[in-house]
């Protein structure tokens, strides 16, 4: 995946900034009009100053009654430039502004779509980092190149437009030399984009660290690792300073070196002018006027190569977002994929094979029918397979050979959507959003009154302790949970299920962080729960899982044995004696 | 500035004297330039010198080389100065944010302190850059050229008098809006970052619940927001450049009227008047520049501010000033609580109160509750995680408050509830626990914690890589990694947070009889819900609420403690008839 981040050139990054930036069409072409009316205003300024000057030839030489007439033009001028200078800003944010929400957004639905294997495989820092950090650079990047490039682009124009009306020649010159800073701008900028490539990388990877630290920040100190752990964070930074003083250092040799050939177009355009002088071919005036305007006419040059260096920046930048949005969707829906509704829980597993690295095979042809409204346990050692099993129940990962049917119907062939809101799944790891606790409860039916809310969690058993919460059901709580315990955010969890009631159940250690007096009396709820589901049951806590209907009892990827509590037991086997061990003392 | 962010500049003082410094000489350069070309107009030109024009020329040349010398040298101290002090507040936030006892981290929160390490920072970089590149070189141009036209006239200067000042209110008065909404947009930003991350982190419960449209729309909104806060704080910041660009003009129009006066009058002539609006426009080009900057390095200082924020957080345990010795001592108890009572900072009822107990080394003491009855809490105040509100926790027979902190710990061994593991090699990981210990001990620990097996498994052995978090293994391979990790320091104290909740009841029992056997005789803590962890334990604690309901051994507590009795018929009573039918 690393390969990608190369992949893109520049120049593709760059087609496809415009194609984002082209949907804004009708603030860029207002912007490059203001563009226009703001250089055309600023060129005729110093020429509405030069009349007005010219009537003030010295003592007793003024032309008052000419003055005021061509000074209330320039006054009127300025109040026209500053006007089209201030809308052309809003046109640019607005143009900005708008591409950087709509990359956010693409980049954040992506996400949406991404499969599970791209984002188990990425740190959340460094995804992160994209989304927000990169955005952000790019956005400044994109800012200044409006606000500069357009005006600049047509102040060469009219300036080099103005010049030739003087001169042909002094212009020829001075357009000759010119390009030269561009090439230098050019090629700054190709050679420090890989800088900036590396400076990227290496702020990924910190922030990376960052993330993982800073979140695991309580067990560093515990084991008095802080000290190891500033080591890495320091090796890591040293390198990213390098990585960023190089872009920087190197990207900002641009702006010295392009006012540098400036100069030399200002002295070519002042010796040219000199001879020409000499030669009687131009006035001394008109020297002055070609002199200012080579002046004028060079600036931009300074201010677009600034930019360039900028648009280098932001074009990295704007890289990684891309790849981000090209990354390895999941197969998308089939348009004619089922709808599963109502299911009435009929799931099979046909020959399953499947592996996380396919080096190291794990679930090798599996089988198993399972009959509408049947109780499955799945036991076994820790890492045997069974979360594997629910990532594929889930379509969190597809099987890499095999068919898995629920109601006879190929699951590949129905919307990973419908499909998985036919089951309802408490997973170990709770997790919930940032919101209030009702929010919380309500995700699957966020139309749900607040009365089945509660009702809810007091099936979950886990109205008691919201009702003791400072804001009861609007108390906000957020990733992690804050105040929470992890029992707590458990009983959330099967609340949030309690709500949907959706035909299939996934309980994978569901409760495993509840005491079990409130198990118990949660038990009896799921018990309800599961009258007549499909469920799917992950436990540690074998009495839980002696109810079920068949006992799967899983080793290293395989079903070792399969039956019915009494009939396991009976059997003496594995299970026999995991299920000894709890006695053992 | 003493304890401010800015004393991570120090090391760069000469960076920054000779960034600006560089960047002023090649500004003076410049200024030469037009006196050159005059001269080439007024000589040259007029008595038709050749020669002299080429020389005139070849002193332009130069003085463009020298000042494209001085530029770049001013770059490289204004980059070096500006990523080495980034460099080195990233480090010094890191490493103090490391420090943060675990109430200071309850109370700032993963998220925010990684924005201020990451991209607040790199704002502080690009602005300080900037501002070691132009805050000098505008005002230095500005003022000269103020200065320059009150030596030409100080009746027309009179103007510049004006329209400085009026400049500098335009500014400041931009700027006051803006500053305190950029930190609104900061605040939005905040938000779409939190959603992003959270969006990450809970994406098989967000995909089970099919809920991808409906956070795709919560993320539209706070986009939206968020685009709107930029959109609006941008209109006015916007007004800036045309505003500052409005009144230098004008003012260069009544230059024109006032010159019109003093020229008939024969104080000045149209050369100097001519002079005198090339220094307006002087000013104009520079002060926009400045302005720029001004919003730029404001940003910037905003993050600064924020940064700096966290980094007088007085965030670290208080250490004693004199840390005594605590050596395991013959008849003295391992930890002991004596009256100790917890309330978190902001929470109402104390989650702990009244708590006696002693517990000699060698002991295994059994910690089992409900939910919320303040299990963690109790073990998490031996490694002095959090410090007490009342009473005192001693171990080896001194209070916590009074040891070296690093020293305290090095004697604990710690395994929490949540089985974190970091990016590295398995090896890496368990020499967290001792970073001397070779792989015979590793492999002891291994054992001891069942999960020997799980590293024989993997192809690298001990070699075998750890993603970031540990997720590259299950939860109980985590579980039991980091007990291993914790056994590795041959602690002796050993504390289990409900660490064996993966497990399964074979590989907790086999854990419980090795840990039993272990050659160093720690006292031991198991903290449980399950009464099987706990029922072979030395003695139990049995926690209700935040109040010691009973302590003893499983006999007695099954005799006496309804908690107790009851916590064991929920887990036994159908486990019984279980065994009956076997």
């Amino acid at each position: 995946m690393k390969q990608t981040n190369l992949s893109l050139t520049q120049g593709q990054v760059l087609a496809r900034v415009l194609r984002r930036v082209g949907r804004y069409w009708p603030w860029v072409l207002a912007s490059l009009a203001l563009a226009a009316v703001t250089v055309v205003l600023t060129l005729w300024f110093p020429i509405l100053t030069g009349r007005a000057v010219d009537q003030i030839l010295g003592p007793g030489q003024v032309n008052f009654a000419a003055l005021p007439p061509i000074l209330l033009t320039a006054a009127l001028t300025v109040a026209g430039t500053a006007a089209s200078q201030w809308l052309m800003s809003l046109c640019n944010n607005h143009i900005t502004y708008c591409v950087i929400r709509d990359m956010r957004r693409d980049a954040f639905s992506h996400l949406q779509n991404l499969n599970l294997k791209y984002l188990d495989a990425h740190p959340t820092g460094g995804l992160v980092s994209r989304i927000i950090a990169d955005v952000d650079q790019f956005a400044d990047g994109l800012l200044m190149g409006f606000t500069q490039l357009f005006t600049g682009l047509l102040t060469i124009l009219g300036t080099l437009y103005c010049m030739l009306t003087i001169s042909p020649l002094i212009t020829v010159v001075v357009a000759a030399v010119t390009p030269v800073s561009l090439f230098v701008a050019a090629f700054i900028a190709r050679s420090t984009y890989f800088m900036f490539r590396r400076q990227s990388d290496a702020r990924a990877e910190q922030t990376a660290l960052i993330d993982e630290m800073v979140t695991g920040q309580k067990v560093v100190q515990a084991f008095g690792q802080a000290k190891a752990v500033q080591g890495r964070f320091d090796e890591i930074n040293g390198r990213l300073t390098d990585a960023s003083f190089k872009a920087i250092f190197f990207s900002s040799m641009t702006n010295p070196a392009t006012r540098f050939v400036n100069s030399l177009v200002y002295t070519g355009a002042g010796l040219t002018g000199a001879l020409c002088a000499i030669g009687g071919v131009i006035s001394v005036g008109q020297l002055s006027t070609v002199l200012s305007y080579a002046n004028q006419y060079t600036k931009p040059f300074n201010e677009i190569s600034g930019v360039v260096t900028e648009l280098q920046n932001a074009l990295a930048c704007a890289g990684r977002i891309f790849e981000l949005l090209d990354a390895h969707p999941q197969r998308p829906d089939d348009p004619h994929a089922l709808v599963l509704e109502h299911a009435r829980g009929q799931v099979e597993l046909e020959n399953i094979y499947f592996s996380y690295d396919k080096s190291r095979p794990l679930i090798e042809d599996f089988n198993l029918t399972v009959r509408p409204g049947e109780r499955v346990a799945i036991v076994g050692p820790t890492g045997c397979g069974k979360t594997t099993l629910i990532n594929l129940l889930m379509r969190f990962y597809e099987p890499d050979a095999g068919q898995i049917r629920v109601d006879g119907h190929p699951v590949r062939g129905m919307t990973r959507r419908s499909l998985r809101r036919s089951y309802g799944m408490v997973l170990q790891d709770t997790w919930l959003r940032t919101g209030t606790i009702r929010e919380n409860i309500a995700m699957g039916r966020p139309d749900a009154s607040l009365e089945e809310v509660v009702a809810a969690a007091k099936a979950s058993h886990a109205h008691s302790f919201i009702q003791r919460l400072p804001q009861g059901y609007d108390t906000v709580v957020n990733e992690d949970g804050g105040m929470l315990s992890q029992g707590q955010k458990q009983l959330l969890c099967i609340a949030r299920v309690m709500l949907n009631l959706p035909p299939m159940l996934i309980l994978d250690e569901a409760t495993s962080s509840i005491d079990t007096r409130t198990e118990q009396k949660i038990q009896s709820a799921f018990a309800r729960l599961m009258q007549g589901r499909t469920s799917f049951i992950v436990a540690h806590r074998l009495s839980t899982i002696r109810e079920a209907d068949v006992i799967l009892v899983m080793r290293e990827g395989h079903v070792v044995e399969q039956g019915t509590h009494d009939q396991l037991l009976a059997k003496g086997g594995f299970y026999a004696t995991l299920w000894n061990s709890q006695f053992a003392h | 500035m003493e304890g401010s962010l800015w004393r991570y500049l120090k090391a760069y003082r000469v960076d920054c004297v000779m960034g600006p410094l560089c960047k002023l000489i090649e500004a003076t350069l410049e200024l030469f330039v037009p006196v050159v070309m005059a001269s080439i107009i007024d000589q040259g030109v007029r008595n038709s010198d050749t020669p002299y024009i080429w020389r005139m020329c070849g002193v332009l040349v130069l003085l463009g080389a020298a000042g494209l010398g001085f530029s770049i040298a001013g770059q490289f101290f204004s980059a070096r100065a500006a990523v080495g002090f980034s460099g080195k507040l990233r480090s010094a936030l890191f490493a103090h944010v490391q420090s943060f006892r675990y109430a200071a981290m309850d109370a700032q929160g993963a998220p925010t302190l990684i924005t201020r390490m990451t991209s607040d920072i790199n704002q502080v970089q690009s602005g300080l850059n900037m501002a070691l590149r132009l805050f000098l070189r505008s005002p230095f141009v500005v003022a000269g050229s103020v200065l320059a036209a009150f030596l030409i006239d100080v009746r027309s200067a009179i103007v510049f008098a004006v329209v400085v000042p009026l400049l500098c209110l335009v500014i400041a008065g931009v700027l006051w809006w803006t500053m305190p909404r950029y930190k609104q947009v900061q605040a939005a930003l905040d938000k779409v970052l939190g959603l992003t991350r959270e969006n990450l982190t809970g994406v098989r419960v967000i995909r089970a619940f099919g809920q991808e449209d409906a956070q795709v729309a919560r993320f539209a909104e706070r986009n939206e927001d968020l685009t709107a806060r930029q959109l609006r704080v941008g209109a006015v910041s916007a007004f800036m450049n045309p505003g500052t660009y409005v009144l230098l003009n004008l003012a260069a129009v009544a230059l024109i009227q006032q010159g019109a006066w003093r020229v008939e009058g024969g104080a000045i002539t149209q050369g100097q008047l001519v002079a005198l609006l090339g220094y307006m426009t002087q000013i104009s080009v520079e002060l926009i520049k400045l302005a720029n900057t001004i919003i730029l390095s404001s940003k910037a200082l905003a993050c600064a501010a924020r940064v700096e924020s966290v980094l007088r957080v007085d965030g670290a345990m208080p250490a004693p000033d004199s840390p005594v010795a605590a050596p395991a001592r013959a008849g003295v108890p391992a930890v002991e609580f004596r009256d100790v009572s917890i309330t978190y900072p902001g929470g109402g009822a104390s989650a702990l109160s009244g708590v006696n107990l002693s517990v000699p080394a060698g002991h295994t003491i059994g910690v089992i509750g409900g939910t919320g009855s303040g299990k963690s809490t109790l073990v998490n105040l031996i490694p002095r995680f959090y410090d007490v509100t009342e009473g005192a926790v001693l171990v080896n027979g001194v209070d916590v408050r009074q040891q070296d902190l690093e020293t305290l710990r090095a004697g604990i061994g710690v395994v929490p509830q949540k089985a974190v593991l970091f990016q590295g090699t398995i090896r890496e990981n368990l020499r967290w626990g001792n970073p001397a210990a070779d792989d015979a001990a590793l492999w002891a620990a291994l054992e001891a914690a069942q999960a020997a097996e799980v590293v024989r498994g993997k192809s690298g052995g001990l070699d075998e890589p750890v993603e970031q978090g540990g997720r590259n293994l299950s939860g109980g391979q985590r579980q039991r990694l980091t007990i291993a990790r914790a056994l590795v320091r041959r602690p002796s104290i050993l504390i289990l947070d409900d660490s064996a909740s993966a497990l399964d009841y074979a590989t907790d029992a086999a854990l419980r009889t090795a840990l039993r056997r272990l050659d160093w005789n720690p006292a031991v803590f198991i903290v449980s819900q399950r009464a099987a962890s706990v029922m072979h334990a030395d003695r139990i604690l049995v926690l209700d609420d935040g109040q010691v309901a009973d302590l003893g051994a499983h006999a007695e507590l099954l005799e006496r403690c309804s908690v107790y009795r009851e916590i064991y018929e929920s887990q036994f009573e159908p486990s019984r008839k279980g065994g009956e039918g076997a």
